[in-house]
C-alpha cells in the first residue's frame, strides 16, 4: 500500500495458565483444555471468588532462587517468556542502541505492594525489603528485560488496564516504523492473583462466581455467563523491521500490519454499549494495516465472558466488519486462559500469530447455548482450519477507563 | 548474651547465601561484600536487616557504610553482642 516500513514478528515466548512456554501453550489451546484451578490458599475461604487460573508452571521451576526473590511476579514472568522468545528468534546480533523493549502490565507489582505492607505492619518499617519499589513499579517487568538484553533504544510501559499487552506491541510497532529501533521485545504480563485485586474485581461484580465448577465458569457468549475469571502469566513477542529481519536470515511467523486506538469517553468501567469507540479502532487498524477486510478469516476477540461486555463488543465488530463478519472465524481464548488482564492483549497476538501461521484458529469452550445476541461465527468446541492464500487475523483489547485497541497481523508468505 | 565470631561468620555466611546465592565456600573474613561476593548495596540492607535479626543486635546505618568486609560486619556484631 505504502513505502512504511513493514515489520515483523520473529519470536514468541509465553508463560500461561495453560503451559509454561509457547508449544505447550498453543497444544493445549487447540486441544480446547481449560487452565481454570480451584485455589488452595486459606484466604479463599472468605473470598467470594474461589478460583482462578493461575500459571500451569511455577517460575520456581524455571528460575534461581535468589534472581526470583528480587523480582516481582510479574517481573519473573517477563523474563520467562522474553527468554523463549529471543531465544526463539535466534538471539539476534543487534546493535544494543537499536534494540526496544517495551512490556506492559495492567496492574503492576501489586503482590509486592501488598505483601511488604503486612510486613510494615507487622514488623516495622526498617523490615521493609529494599527491592520493594523496583518490585512493585509498573514498569518493572519491561526495565527487568531491558536490562538483560541491555537494551538501549528505549524500554517503556504503556498502562492500560485489560488493553496494556496490546498497547504494548503497538508501540513497539511504532517504534520500528518510526525509525528508533531495528528489534524491540514486547508484550505484557499480570501477576495479580491475591486475595485484594480478586476482591476488588468481585465487589464490581466482574468476576464469575462459579465456585463449584471453576473449568466451566469462563463462558465467553455463552448464555449463563457470570463474569471473568483472572488469569496470570504473560507473553512476549520480538518485532523486527522487515528490512532487519530478511538481513539476517530470521524465521518470520507474520506481519504486524497495522493498529487502531481510540478511547471511549463513556464510563470508567462500564464498556460503551454501543461500543462506537470500539468499531472505529477496527477501522482505524484496517486503514493503517493496508489489509484488505477479504484478507480478515480469524479473529481473537477480546471476550471476558462478563454479560454486558462480551454483547457490546460483539456489537461494535458487526458494525465495524459489516456483513464480511460471517467469513471471520472468531475464538474467544479466555474461556481457556482466564482473562490476564495486561498480559491478554499478549498472549492472544501470539495465538493470532499462530492461528496465521499454522492455518488453524483455537475453540471457544463452555458454549453450551450461544447468547443470540452474538450474530457472529464463533470457532465452538473444537479448533477450525483457516484457508490458504494471505490471510489476516484481528486481535481486539479493551481496559477499564474506556481504552480500546486494535492489532491486525497479516500471513508472511516470504 | 556475647556470641563468638565463628558463630556470627557461621549467621552471616548463612544470610549472604539467601540473599545474594553466593557460593558459601567463598565467603571468608577477608572479602569485600561488594567487590568480592558481588553483594550491591539494597542487597547489603538486606544483609543488614536479616543480621539484625538473627543475632538481636542494632546495626546503626553509619556502623554499615564503615562495613567493608565480612570480617567489620562479624567483628561489629560479636562487640555489640557483649
Amino acid at each position: 500500500m505504502n513505502n512504511r516500513t513493514r515489520v515483523v514478528v520473529t519470536g514468541l515466548g509465553a508463560t500461561t495458565p495453560l503451559g509454561g512456554d509457547v508449544p505447550s501453550t498453543w497444544a493445549a489451546l487447540l486441544a480446547g483444555k481449560s487452565g481454570v484451578r480451584l485455589l488452595d490458599e486459606p484466604w479463599t475461604e472468605a473470598s467470594t471468588v474461589k478460583f482462578a487460573a493461575r500459571v500451569a508452571v511455577e517460575p520456581s521451576e524455571v528460575m534461581e532462587r535468589v534472581e526470583m526473590r528480587r523480582l516481582d511476579r510479574s517481573e519473573q514472568f517477563a523474563l520467562i517468556a522474553a527468554r523463549e522468545a529471543w531465544t526463539d528468534a535466534g538471539s539476534p546480533d543487534v546493535d544494543k542502541e537499536r534494540l526496544g523493549v517495551v512490556i506492559a502490565s495492567g496492574i503492576g507489582g501489586v503482590t509486592t505492594m501488598l505483601d511488604q505492607y503486612d510486613i510494615l505492619r507487622d514488623k516495622g518499617p526498617r523490615s521493609v525489603s529494599p527491592h520493594t519499589v523496583p518490585m512493585l513499579m509498573p514498569n518493572g517487568p519491561a526495565a527487568n528485560v531491558g536490562l538483560e538484553l541491555q537494551a538501549k533504544a528505549g524500554v517503556h510501559t504503556p498502562v492500560s488496564a485489560c488493553a496494556s499487552g496490546a498497547e504494548a506491541i503497538g508501540y513497539a510497532m511504532e517504534m520500528i516504523r518510526s525509525g528508533r529501533a531495528d528489534v524491540v521485545v514486547t508484550g505484557g504480563v499480570e501477576a495479580a492473583v491475591h486475595p485484594l485485586p480478586i476482591a476488588g474485581f468481585a465487589s464490581m461484580k466482574a468476576l464469575s462466581t462459579r465456585n463449584d465448577a471453576p473449568e466451566k465458569a469462563s463462558r465467553p457468549y455463552d448464555m449463563d455467563r457470570d463474569g471473568f475469571v483472572l488469569g496470570e502469566g504473560g507473553g512476549v513477542i520480538v518485532l523486527e523491521s522487515l528490512e532487519y529481519a530478511l538481513a539476517r536470515g530470521a524465521k518470520i511467523y507474520a506481519e504486524i500490519a497495522g493498529q487502531g486506538l481510540t478511547s471511549d469517553g463513556y464510563h470508567i468501567a462500564a464498556p460503551d454499549p454501543e461500543g462506537a469507540g470500539v468499531t472505529r479502532a477496527v477501522k482505524f487498524a484496517l486503514r493503517d494495516s493496508g489489509v484488505d477486510l477479504a484478507e480478515v478469516v480469524h479473529l481473537n476477540a477480546h471476550a471476558t465472558s462478563t454479560p454486558v461486555g462480551d454483547v457490546a463488543e460483539a456489537n461494535a465488530l458487526a458494525a465495524a466488519l459489516g456483513e464480511h463478519i460471517s467469513h471471520v472465524a472468531v475464538s474467544a481464548t479466555k474461556s481457556m486462559t482466564g482473562h490476564l488482564l495486561g498480559g491478554a492483549g499478549a498472549i492472544e497476538s501470539i495465538f493470532c500469530v499462530l492461528a496465521l501461521r499454522n492455518r488453524i484458529a483455537p475453540p471457544t469452550i463452555n458454549i453450551d447455548n450461544l447468547d443470540p445476541a452474538v450474530k457472529f461465527d464463533v470457532v465452538r468446541d473444537a479448533a477450525r482450519p483457516l484457508p490458504a492464500g494471505q490471510i489476516a487475523a484481528i486481535n481486539d483489547s479493551f481496559g477499564f477507563g474506556g481504552h480500546n485497541v486494535v492489532l491486525i497481523f497479516r500471513s508472511y508468505e516470504g | 548474651m556475647a556470641l563468638t565470631q565463628d558463630e556470627v561468620l557461621a549467621g552471616i555466611k548463612e544470610i549472604v547465601v539467601e540473599v545474594a546465592g553466593v557460593d558459601a565456600g567463598k565467603i571468608e573474613m577477608s572479602k569485600s561484600f561488594s567487590d568480592d561476593l558481588e553483594v550491591d548495596s539494597l542487597s547489603m540492607v538486606e544483609v543488614v536487616v536479616a543480621a539484625e535479626e538473627k543475632f538481636g543486635v542494632k546495626i546503626p546505618d553509619e556502623e554499615v557504610t564503615k562495613m567493608g568486609t565480612v570480617g567489620d560486619a562479624v567483628n561489629f556484631i560479636v562487640g555489640a553482642s557483649k
